[in-house]
Formats: structure tokens, C-alpha cells, sequence
């Protein structure tokens, strides 16, 4: 049941509360509520459960994760050396 | 999709994979909490990647799964109500109660409506004010801020006709009670990487300490999934408890602080009964006094129902991660998504089903060769 899908926002409507807006599911459309993103700007990414934004997808993030797998082709002695858990730590 | 296909690579799992093998050098048995993660290790058969040392067990992080049977049946109670529209999502519809299931309700001529969201219920509201309209509100921490603001709205429009049959359970509590449990093997949890994303981790903080094991929020796709793995594994392999964040692009330390702020408003927390495990004390949330209108319990008196659970399914055991799916006599015979006994074969994130869809009970070292499914 907490199934969340990330969608790009299309739309935001600021004139209703809450807040809603259109996001694209690799190109299928919902009305979304976006009023716990105040932040959010067209072309966003959100994480979206039952109908409401419920997170911004941070893009940095996303993309250190993928490089940490695409940097495991190494050794072990390699990664031992790279500490790459303390990007996660450091937010602790 | 972005931000999803990525996360399926085969080529990142099987590099996940190997990492994790040459960190193993002991046997580690770990708990994915959330039924979605569940779904995710059994359709892709990530557990045979793992090395034998490493033994997942999956937790009660299915909402469906540990709605306790009476409430069930006090749903069933008020859906069979003339006048009443009862609205839900889709998965709890199925769910047997002890006498029948609210699709059942539905066919003996109820008005009884799946909707995707809790602000469509309340939508339904606004345009039949004839009728008495309830949503049922259950979930973990991911949907309870959704059903706050159901509620909230449907205060903010005056709407007299709007009520919720409000059931909501919490993660850190339950992670507690396993535990604290005398029979626990559980060493490391993968926690909820949604849940978190509403709540953030701080709360799992002191839960990780006390309790030396550590915690590893991780999301929902298999890469995510073989990561949050070997982050755990690391930790226990190195003698370290930490709380650790691998679902990093959605998940914040302080989580969804106006979601948060909406609960703290609507909910306060209560105990909870948790189907085939107990009543866990401040393990749920209830509409606070401010918003009691709204309360389906009081206002249909269906508060003295009492119901007891099937001795047959051995869901609690399944739940608590003491059992495998495929353990259970009923398993695949007495018990089929199609007449389930309980409700982890009714939702796809319960881990009987699961197995059952996946076949996974008939692979390697979860074999169990006395149960054969047609």
C-alpha cells in the first residue's frame, strides 16, 4: 500500500487549496496534491502516493548511488578506500 | 521511467550482488520491513543472488496484512448500512472478514467504491450529500498524511456527511516489538524508504542504538534493494549500528515536515492491535478529539465489536518473520489468493502472495518440495 511512484510535474495550480497540480507518469496523466512541496517547480520530479506529492526527488542523490554501483566493477581493497557509506552517514 | 529503470539494471544488481558476497563472512539474518520491499525480493528472486549466509525475513509492513479482523468486520458492518457509500482503496476490498468481504457487500447490493485517493471519498461527499460518506483510512506512516488531509478538507468544507474508519499503524513501534520479542533473529532491518520519506529516520535512531542492530532505509527497486542489503551487511560485518540512508533521492532526515505538521494536527497516536501479532502500545494513530465528528466508529457505534482470528493461518508467525510462507499447512491448498484465509495472501505486497505468484517456495534453498501448487 505505500506503492509511490516517481512523475514529472506538468502544471501547478497554487489558486486552490490545497495546492494540486498535473504529473506525468511516462506520459500518463494525474491530478496530484502538491501542497506538502512548496518548493516544487514545473519539470520536478515527485514521489507520488494515493494522489499527493509526498517528496522532491533529489537529483544529486539519485545520481551519486548510480555512480557508487557503476564504481563497484573495482576491488574490494578499492572500495574500502573510497568509504563511499560516509555520503550516506553524513546525513545522519 | 526515470528514476526507476535505472534502479532495475541487471548489470548494477549482479555488481550489488558480487560486493555483498565478498563483504559476507558470517551468517546474517535481515528483515525488510514494508510489503512493497517484499514484493520486490520475491518477483525479482533477489534472495538468489545472496550468498547462504544471508537470510531475509519479512516483516508486517503490509497495512492490509495486519488490519486486525475486527475491523474488518466493523467495515463490513457499516458498508452493509442503507445510506451509507463506503469507499477504499482497492486492496482491502478482498479481505476476508469473519463472515464475508466487502466485495461481497457489494454484490448483496451495497454501495461499496474503490477509489485511488481519500480526497476522491471526499469528493463523493460533496456531490451526494444524501448520503453518509466513509472512507476506510488504514495504512502506515506513507498514507496517513493523505487521509489527514481527507479529513482536514472535509472540515475546511463543513461537510456533515464525511466520516473515517481510521485504523493508521507506525513502523517504529512495531520494529520494537520485534525486538524486544524473545524469539527475535532478526540482526538488521531494511527500513521503509516511504514511510521515511514522510516521517524521516530520526525516530530510528535511538530504536537502532538500544537495541545494537542496525537500520538501513532503503527503497523499492531491486538495485535498492540488493544496496540497502549490502549497507546493513557492512555495518554488521564491521561491528558498527548505524542508522543509514541508501533511499537517499526521495528520503530526508527530517522527512515531510508539512505532512508531518497536518498529522500531528488530525492523528494523535493510540495502541494498536495488530493482526496475528497483538496490541502494540502508541503503535497507531486516531483522530485527535478536534476532529472526532469525523470518527466512523462513534458515529455508526460499531466500537463494542469484537472478533477473534482464525486459528488456521498462521499469519502473525509470517508476520513477525518466525515463518516463511510456504511453512504453513494451508498454504496453496486450504489457502489461495482466489480464498485466502488471511489477508497476506489477499494483498500483493503480503508475503503469501507473493510466494504463491512468484513460485518462489519451489527455488533453491526455500524449496519445500511437499508443496506443489497446480
Amino acid at each position: 500500500m505505500c506503492l509511490a511512484i516517481p512523475g514529472k510535474v506538468l502544471e501547478i495550480d497554487n489558486s486552490v487549496q490545497p495546492a494540486m497540480g498535473k504529473v506525468s507518469f511516462g506520459g500518463i496523466q494525474k491530478r496530484v496534491c502538491l501542497e506538502w512541496i512548496p518548493d516544487v517547480v514545473v519539470d520536478d520530479y515527485v514521489i507520488v502516493h494515493v494522489g499527493f506529492a509526498i517528496s522532491k526527488m533529489n537529483e544529486e542523490e539519485a545520481q551519486e548511488t548510480l555512480k557508487l554501483i557503476e564504481q563497484m566493477e573495482g576491488g574490494l581493497e578499492e572500495l574500502k578506500a573510497d568509504e563511499p557509506r560516509d555520503e550516506t552517514r553524513k546525513q545522519m | 521511467m526515470r528514476y526507476i529503470d535505472e534502479y532495475r539494471s541487471e548489470a548494477a544488481a549482479k555488481r550489488m550482488a558480487t560486493r555483498i558476497r565478498q563483504v559476507t563472512t558470517h551468517p546474517w539474518t535481515l528483515m525488510e520491513i514494508c510489503g512493497g520491499q517484499t514484493y520486490t525480493i520475491v518477483k525479482y528472486g533477489l534472495e538468489e543472488l545472496l550468498p547462504d549466509e544471508i537470510t531475509l525475513v519479512h516483516g508486517p509492513g503490509c497495512p492490509v496484512c495486519v488490519t486486525p479482523l475486527e475491523l474488518i468486520d466493523k467495515a463490513i458492518v457499516i458498508a452493509s448500512t442503507p445510506g451509507v457509500i463506503f469507499t477504499s482503496f482497492g486492496d482491502m476490498l478482498r479481505v476476508p472478514g469473519s463472515s464475508k468481504d466487502l466485495l461481497t457487500v457489494k454484490a448483496e447490493g451495497g454501495d461499496v467504491r474503490m477509489v485511488y485517493s481519500p480526497l476522491d471519498a471526499v469528493k463523493i461527499a460533496q456531490s451526494c450529500p444524501e448520503k453518509r460518506v466513509v472512507f476506510f483510512g488504514v495504512g502506515f506512516e506513507t498514507t496517513a498524511p493523505a487521509n489527514a488531509m481527507a479529513v482536514w478538507q472535509a472540515k475546511r468544507l463543513g461537510l456533515k456527511n464525511f466520516s473515517v474508519l481510521c485504523s493508521h499503524v507506525l513502523v517504529p513501534p512495531a520494529i520494537e516489538a520485534l525486538l524486544s520479542s524473545p524469539t527475535n533473529r532478526v540482526q538488521g532491518f531494511l527500513a521503509a524508504g516511504h514511510v521515511c520519506t514522510v516521517m524521516g529516520y530520526e525516530e530510528y535512531i535511538p530504536l537502532a542504538l538500544r537495541y545494537q542492530t542496525p537500520i538501513v532505509v532503503t527503497g523499492f527497486e531491486p538495485v535498492d534493494i540488493l544496496q540497502g542489503v549490502y549497507m546493513t551487511v557492512r555495518q554488521l560485518e564491521e561491528g558498527r549500528v548505524e542508522v543509514e540512508n541508501q533511499y537517499a533521492r526521495s528520503v530526508r532526515r527530517e522527512g515531510n515536515v508539512p505532512a508531518r505538521k497536518l498529522m500531528a494536527e488530525v492523528f494523535q497516536t493510540t495502541n494498536r492491535n495488530w493482526r496475528g501479532i497483538g496490541e502494540i502500545p502508541n503503535s497507531g494513530y486516531a483522530l485527535s478529539p478536534e476532529y472526532a465528528d469525523y470518527d466512523a466508529e462513534k458515529i455508526f457505534s460499531v466500537e463494542g465489536i469484537k472478533t477473534r482470528e482464525s486459528e488456521e493461518c498462521i499469519a502473525g508467525q509470517v508476520l513477525q518473520g518466525l515463518k516463511k510462507p510456504h511453512q504453513c499447512p494451508a498454504f496453496g491448498t486450504g489457502c489461495t489468493p482466489e480464498h485466502p484465509l488471511g489477508a497476506p495472501m489477499v494483498s500483493s505486497e503480503g508475503a503469501c502472495a507473493a510466494y504463491y505468484h512468484f513460485g518462489r517456495f519451489r527455488l533453491g534453498r526455500t524449496s519445500a518440495p511437499e508443496v506443489v501448487v497446480t
